[in-house]
């Protein structure tokens, strides 16, 4: 089959070379609910002549605007909850460009609610606008978007005061704002360790001012037009010196001479003979081929897709990630990173929750909140300030720590974003609930790092069980009322540990106690009494617990000092 | 051994930046890889139109030099046109994959059409309610479509992972967020995973990837002396007898189409453009959307919104 042979007075080459010089930037909204962030969109996308005539006539005459007047809003609310109710709720992704560039604009929602989606729509932003309304000022959702936005790593936030045409186009208004968000972005940029370029301009999105058109109504302003703005911007560059990140999607094994793993470049160049670490195990290896469909290269950059063939057979499989022997990422399960909460469910630390990064999903824990970042005005406190948390709820932001499962290659989300940045999934549900950011990263060595990853055969030694769980096995033996064991026993839950709880009357109690222990758990074997406090003997280690007593504090004094916290005679990583 | 070559249109060596296409091509096959190996069984839709031709070499481009990993599933309503179900086959048999091929038999024999019905239930029958049951039949798990973003306003409302409950509905208003390029692959057995992996690109980009890569597509794309029912601005194919009206004859009318569908529901465009540059100097002067000449979409406003939450791609 072939198409009609290609012969027109169009010079298609010329239009082609031209298109091939245009580069790629995206970019996205946000502000608060009804600063207008989609009618600039809509605006934006009219006046660069970007909407079709159909697209336009289905709109006319409808929303909330005044008769013959254009609600624009309208060209990217696409469902129709959103136009029933005037409102964005999820990202709308528009397309358009001009003669020197290509753009990918997400529109998102200020709602509160919808803050997930916002973060949605930035995560692959080169650039993002904050809409600001004249008349209300910096609002707790302009500030929280900012600071979302420079979390993710977003370099150049254009500042847009719109509405100004309900301000008299006021110089004054639009310098006070200026101010005020410079602070604050300052700040922001402080607390997150992301600089972020702001770039200033006052626009009516429903006149039209200042979008694409530079206005009148504005003499005092000299700057760029929005469009002006987004064409000169800095685009999405890939950084071709940065090292070699390469997550393995697939292996290819088409037949038993070829065997290639696919996935896309997400930093840095290759070339055959390089040399590359697999990570995590840390086999070695040289490229030997570079395949694609359209032939070898010679040379590949991020952010192509390719297939890789090495120089020998290493275990390599999905999930591994391939980096530049000389300047490899970091293995860890123990990761210190930014949490922006997506559910309607809070956090639960101690509760497993699988983390997706790169290719790979691995079991995870949160096993510390350090704290939440206060993004809406509370009484005593000012944003921004840290403050001590014990969970995340819906669009809450903090700082965690994170054990894994299994090790897995990491790098700071500010030096990789690929590498840096994770999801965590609720395994019950299946929803997303959190987007993660790398901070740090503790490296586990190379031994243990094989230890985890090889794979055992055998019963399961009392190693592995100390690894998953975090504490060996042991009798606890208590005597005294039921209400305290309950306390004692819910403390250890909540520490995360594996208990299980035994009547010592019962006939076979110690048996079973003496075999659960083996097995790694933490056995309560209770024997009740009417006594007002709780003696627990572990060995010949013993506590009393009364009813006022700080359980948590004191229970992991004497974990501590019965030595079950630690593999006995193993330093902490050592196999 | 195979040739070393450096792709043809990566920009000049000074700076190596990818072009936009080559962008969206690295993307997508990021996209087709994913889903290949983190579900267990997905299909591709493949419609026979030009974002299929170019989701299908897509795929053939991510699993190089290993065969597309899953079959393709066409749904066919009965009044496809002649030239794309001959296309189909000899696509199919071309790239060496799998075809099924579903039908809602009992529908078509009860005489489904669009004018005895109305397009909005001939569609649900014969487009909807055939998806759903052909996905349930093979039990599939996850299914990619060619569908982008700019084709209309709901679908630019669309993740590229596009979460469908256990009727295979969508549920707008509460997708999952979808950050970077991290996908979430889970869902309960019985639930399913719509895939996009043409999410980004525009219409303008996929003829100009077709230009590119040579990609055949179907001879009714490119305009020819077509017999049709004129009717004001409107060509109507003669496929089906029962489009006619009563006397109404057809005219010789040098047209193509712009999007390929049922016949009956899909009205031709007068053009000229023969060849792919003629159909992308004629897409640079486009006016209306791609869409416009669809007689199902704008029935209603909200129409796709609407055929999306009850199952439709
Ligand atoms: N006078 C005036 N009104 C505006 C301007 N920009 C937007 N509006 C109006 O403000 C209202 C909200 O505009 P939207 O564009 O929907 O706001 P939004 O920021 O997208 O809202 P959400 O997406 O729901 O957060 C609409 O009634 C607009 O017509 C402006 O520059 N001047
Ligand atoms: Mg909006």
């Amino acid at each position: 089959m072939s198409n009609p042979p290609t012969a027109s007075a169009f010079s298609l080459d010329d239009f082609m070379a031209a298109e091939q010089r245009k580069d790629l930037l995206r970019f996205s909204t946000a502000g608060s609910v009804d600063d207008g962030k989609s009618t600039l969109i809509g605006r934006l996308l009219y006046d660069t002549r970007s909407v079709y005539e159909d697209q336009v006539r289905s709109i006319e005459g409808k929303g909330t605007t005044a008769p013959g007047q254009i609600d624009f809003a309208l060209l990217t609310d696409g469902l129709r909850a959103e136009r029933e109710q005037g409102i964005t709720i999820d990202v709308a992704y528009r397309y358009f460009s001009t003669s020197r560039r290509k753009f990918i604009i997400a529109d998102t929602p200020g709602h509160e609610q919808y803050t997930r989606n916002m973060a949605t729509g930035s995560s692959t932003a080169d650039a993002t606008i904050v809409l600001i309304d004249a008349r209300k000022g910096v609002l707790p959702q302009s500030r929280r978007h900012a600071y979302i936005a420079s979390l993710l790593g977003v370099r150049h936030l254009i500042v847009a005061v719109n509405k100004m045409d309900l301000v008299d186009y006021s110089q004054q208004r639009f310098l006070a704002i200026r101010a005020d968000f410079t602070a604050l972005l300052d700040q922001i940029a402080t607390d997150t360790g992301n600089p972020v370029e702001p770039h200033f301009l006052p626009v009516s999105a429903l006149i039209g001012d200042n979008v694409v058109h530079r206005s009148d109504a504005t003499p005092w302003y000299t700057g760029p037009s929005l469009i002006e703005m987004l064409e000169s911007l800095p685009a999405s560059r890939h950084d071709h010196s940065a090292p070699l990140r390469f997550a393995v999607q697939r292996v290819l094994r088409p037949d038993a001479s070829f065997r290639g793993f696919a996935g896309q470049i997400a930093s840095g160049t290759i070339r055959p003979g390089d040399s590359i670490t697999a990570l995590p195990s840390g086999r070695v290896a040289q490229v030997a081929r570079i395949v694609t469909f359209d032939g070898d290269l010679d040379q590949a950059s991020a952010p192509l897709s390719v297939t890789l063939v090495l120089d020998r057979e290493i275990d390599i499989s999905r999930g591994d990630i391939l980096v530049a022997s000389d300047a490899p990422a970091t293995v860890s399960t123990e990761l210190e990173a930014s949490l922006v909460w997506m559910d309607a469910h809070d956090l639960v630390a101690g509760r497993r929750y699988l983390l997706k990064h790169a290719s790979h999903v691995v079991p995870a824990t949160v096993t510390a909140l350090h704290h939440r970042v206060l993004l809406e005005n509370e009484a005593h406190h000012q944003t921004l300030d840290h403050l001590p948390a014990t969970t995340l709820t819906l669009n809450q932001i903090g700082v965690a720590s994170l054990r894994l499962l299994r090790p897995i290659a990491v790098d700071r989300y500010a030096d990789h974003r690929q590498t840096g940045a994770f999801i965590l999934i609720d395994p019950a549900t299946n929803g997303t609930v959190a987007a993660g950011m790398i901070r740090s990263a503790s490296p586990i060595p190379a031994a243990l790092a094989a230890h985890l990853l090889s794979a055992h055969t055998g019963p399961v030694s009392a190693r592995e069980r100390f690894l998953r769980w975090g504490h060996r096995g042991a009798i606890l033996a208590l005597t005294g009322p039921s209400s305290l064991a309950d306390r004692l026993e819910r403390a250890l839950f909540h520490e995360g540990m594996v208990t299980l709880r035994l009547n010592a009357a019962d006939s076979d109690a110690s048996t079973l106690a003496a075999q659960a222990a083996q097995a790694g758990l933490l056995v309560l074997l209770h024997a009740e009494t009417d006594s007002d406090v709780l003696s627990i003997t572990i060995g010949e280690h013993a506590l009393t617990l009364a009813d006022d007593d700080a359980i948590a504090r004191r229970l992991q004094t004497l974990l501590a000092d019965a030595d079950l916290l630690r593999q006995p005679g193993v330093s902490e990583y050592e196999i | 051994m195979s040739p070393v070559s450096t792709l043809p249109h990566l920009s000049t060596p000074a700076a190596p930046q990818l072009s936009h296409l080559r962008q969206l091509e690295a993307e997508s096959i990021h996209i087709l890889r994913e889903v290949a190996s983190e579900f267990e069984r997905p299909v591709m839709l493949y419609s026979i139109g030009k974002d299929s031709s170019v989701m299908l070499r897509l795929a053939q481009k991510a699993f190089y030099p290993a065969p597309i990993p899953f079959p393709l599933l066409h749904i066919d309503t009965g009044f496809k046109f002649r030239e794309m179900i001959e296309f189909r086959d000899n696509m199919a048999h071309e790239v060496g994959t799998k075809l099924h091929v579903w039908r809602n038999e009992p529908a078509i024999a009860a005489g489904t059409n669009p004018i005895a019905l109305d397009t909005k239930r001939c569609c649900g029958l014969l487009k909807t309610q055939a998806l759903l049951d052909g996905l349930r039949h093979f039990n599939f798990d996850a299914a990619f479509g060619g569908a982008r973003r700019d084709e209309e306003k709901s679908r630019a409302k669309e993740r590229i992972y596009s979460f469908r409950d256990g009727a295979g509905q969508w549920d707008p208003k509460n997708q999952r967020p979808e950050l970077w390029n991290l996908f979430n692959a889970r869902i309960h057995p019985g639930e399913s995973i719509r895939v996009f992996p043409l999410s980004n690109w525009t219409e303008m980009d996929v003829w100009q990837y077709i230009h590119l890569e040579n990609i055949p597509v179907v001879d009714l794309y490119f305009a020819k002396e077509r017999p049709m029912y004129v009717r004001g601005d409107s060509l109507i194919p003669i496929e089906q007898s029962f489009v006619a009206l009563p006397g109404e004859q057809p005219q010789m009318v040098k047209c193509r189409l712009r999007s390929l569908g049922c016949s009956p529901c899909t009205g031709a465009i007068r053009s000229d453009a023969s060849t792919i540059p003629d159909i992308i100097a004629e897409l640079l002067s486009f006016r209306s959307s791609e869409r416009a000449n669809r007689v199902i979409d704008h029935d209603q406003e909200g129409s796709m919104e609407l055929k999306k939450r009850e199952g439709y791609f």
